[in-house]
């Protein structure tokens, strides 16, 4: 079974369609590219699998489960986490407690006036352990705000690992990066997939990170689905040429 | 500042607090004006938890505040001469009030909230204002006062002892920060403080706001309820200056000048408007010109209060 299943989902905002009956399934374990010119939809599609709108129609379901009228808050419990083109994180908190807090709440400690000595425990190890995982153990007490973008960039991964999701959500993760903050951000992305197993789906203007990751990509143009397959074919796809280099070009 | 400074800091206020009746006269103060600090900087306390930890900005707290003051007062003057259950209903009526209300008005964000905790503060204004027979009016109700408390063995007389009533007010007060303290230093404050920070993002790591939001709001509006007891067993006396919108400014006002992103600031905050108001209004009608001015500079120079300013000093 697919872990998630996106059927024919639109989204209008008055008479401007910005997704148009997209439809999409991704297996677990999968890494999924979304790409696409400017305007394409790719964000409004991410924003309608996590909850920040409601489609206009369509469904969308999380293993067998339909999550379309889901909150956001409801669809993190049942294992989705994203991150954002603008990095989202808790920028006057250091490191560590950003993280902290993530991980406090998928522990579901989120309303304990206190915790115990076992638990805080659990939950220091997880901190540090997600810190040792994106290299920022040395930076643990400093104001993410003060951080680099890539740092920040990674911080907010991190938070979103903190979860423990089903299925990681990235909002164009290298943007704004230069080219090492771009190779240390795709090797942490690498490291997620392969070695933790988990499943991703992304959305990135940077080909080479693209390409260089993903098992499948989708490519969307005016908010329809223009093509979707292994890296190789939308590489030789004339569609998908002409969309970025426009239509002279195919 | 580090671990050792906070500490150092605390130790601080704590001996200023417990020997303040003892030095007030010597500055030209006097016991009664040291309890009035007291009383007040738990009230911008209170409306920090909101504003400064949860990022929630309240014009309405006066409200609450009343509340406690005329429950307590009420209580005292018609069901029994008791002050701790004055204090008991002054504070179950803000809770219930605050409850209601913060479920109706909890989706609000911003000025709109603000908005709204003002309008429904001004009902409580107008009820007490207008409803002469029960709360005596704009007169104010009198005819009441606080009753020793009962210890046993023995009595505090904290009606006919200045000193007893402000060690009383600063047990009551060291009650109530240590449950902020406590609740803001645990899982549950950190939600609060990652929803000042970034609400998507606090959002999307699965924290429901709107209820995380709501239990801040009820909880900063209890603890200001008990300044509002406090306050009322006091000056043994109300009046629906208690409730009115100023006087939820004046909270806001004490925990800027303080320092809103720090946990002492707002008492800080509310000494110097005591202490100001005090001095000034001895002399002229327009005090509230004086503390206008002082908060004015305040927040043009020193934008993070006064303790901000202090601990960027100590940090450097």
């Amino acid at each position: 079974m697919s872990l998630l299943r996106v059927d024919d989902v639109s989204k209008h905002f008055g008479s401007l369609i910005a997704v148009d009956g997209v439809s999409l399934a991704i297996e677990p374990g999968e890494l999924r590219a979304i790409i696409g010119p400017n305007g394409a939809g790719k964000t409004t599609f991410f924003n309608l699998i996590s909850g920040f709108f409601a489609p206009t129609s369509g469904a969308i379901k999380l293993g067998d489960e339909d999550i379309s009228a889901l909150s956001p808050e409801a669809r993190v419990a049942r294992g989705m986490a994203r991150t954002f083109q603008i990095t989202e994180v808790f920028p006057e908190l250091g490191v560590a407690d950003n993280l902290r807090i993530a991980v406090e709440v998928a522990a579901g400690y989120g309303l304990r006036p206190w915790i115990g000595r076992i638990a805080r425990r659990e939950i220091d190890e997880r901190v540090t352990g997600l810190l040792s995982l994106a290299g920022l153990t040395a930076k643990r007490h400093l104001r993410v705000g003060a951080l680099s973008h890539g740092d920040q960039r990674a911080t907010e991964i991190m938070m979103s690992l903190a979860l423990r999701p089903r299925l990681l959500m990235l909002d164009e993760p290298t943007a704004g990066m230069g080219d090492q903050e771009t190779f240390e951000i795709s090797r942490l992305i690498r490291r997620l997939h392969r070695q933790e197993g988990l499943t991703i789906m992304l959305i990135e203007h940077d080909m080479r990170v693209v390409f260089n990751l993903a098992d499948r990509i989708m490519v969307l143009a005016e908010g329809k689905v223009l093509a979707e397959g292994a890296p190789e074919e939308i590489a030789r796809s004339e569609a998908v040429q002409a969309a970025y280099l426009g239509k002279a070009a195919a | 500042m580090s671990a050792n400074g906070r500490r150092a800091f605390d130790v601080v206020i704590w001996a200023l607090l417990l020997t303040m009746p003892y030095w007030m006269g010597a500055i030209g103060g006097y016991t009664e004006l040291a309890t009035r600090v007291v009383v007040m900087g738990l009230a911008a306390m209170s409306l920090n938890f909101l504003l400064g930890f949860t990022g929630v900005l309240s014009f309405g707290h006066a409200a609450y505040f009343g509340l406690g003051a005329y429950g307590t007062a009420m209580a005292i003057k018609y069901i029994a001469p008791n002050t701790w259950l004055g204090m008991a209903v002054g504070i179950a009526a803000a809770a219930i009030a605050s409850a209601l209300i913060g479920a109706v008005i909890v989706r609000r964000r911003g000025v709109y909230f603000a908005m709204v905790t003002i309008a429904f503060g001004q009902v409580f204004y107008f009820i007490a204002f207008r409803w002469n027979t029960v709360t005596g009016g704009d007169d104010g109700l009198t005819g009441w006062h606080r009753m020793p408390i009962d210890l046993g063995l023995t009595q505090l007389d904290i009606y006919g002892e200045d000193k007893a009533f402000y060690y009383f007010a600063l047990a009551v007060f060291a009650v109530c920060v240590g449950m902020m303290a406590l609740l803001l230093a645990s899982p549950f404050g950190r939600t609060l403080l990652a929803i000042r920070e970034n609400e998507r993002r606090a959002r999307f790591l699965g924290i429901p706001i709107e209820r995380h939001i709501w239990l801040s709001f009820v909880i900063s509006c209890v603890f200001v309820s008990v300044a509002g007891s406090l306050y009322a067993l006091l000056n043994n006396f109300t009046d629906p200056r208690a409730l009115r919108f100023d006087q939820s400014g004046n909270f806001v006002i004490m925990a800027v000048l303080g320092g809103m992103r720090s946990f002492w600031g707002p008492l800080i905050g509310a000494a110097v408007f005591v202490a100001l108001q005090d001095y000034v209004s001895s002399r002229t009608e327009n005090w509230m010109s004086v503390i206008g001015l002082v908060f004015v500079l305040v927040v043009r120079f020193f934008p993070r209060g006064i303790l901000g300013v202090l601990r960027g000093k100590a940090a450097a």
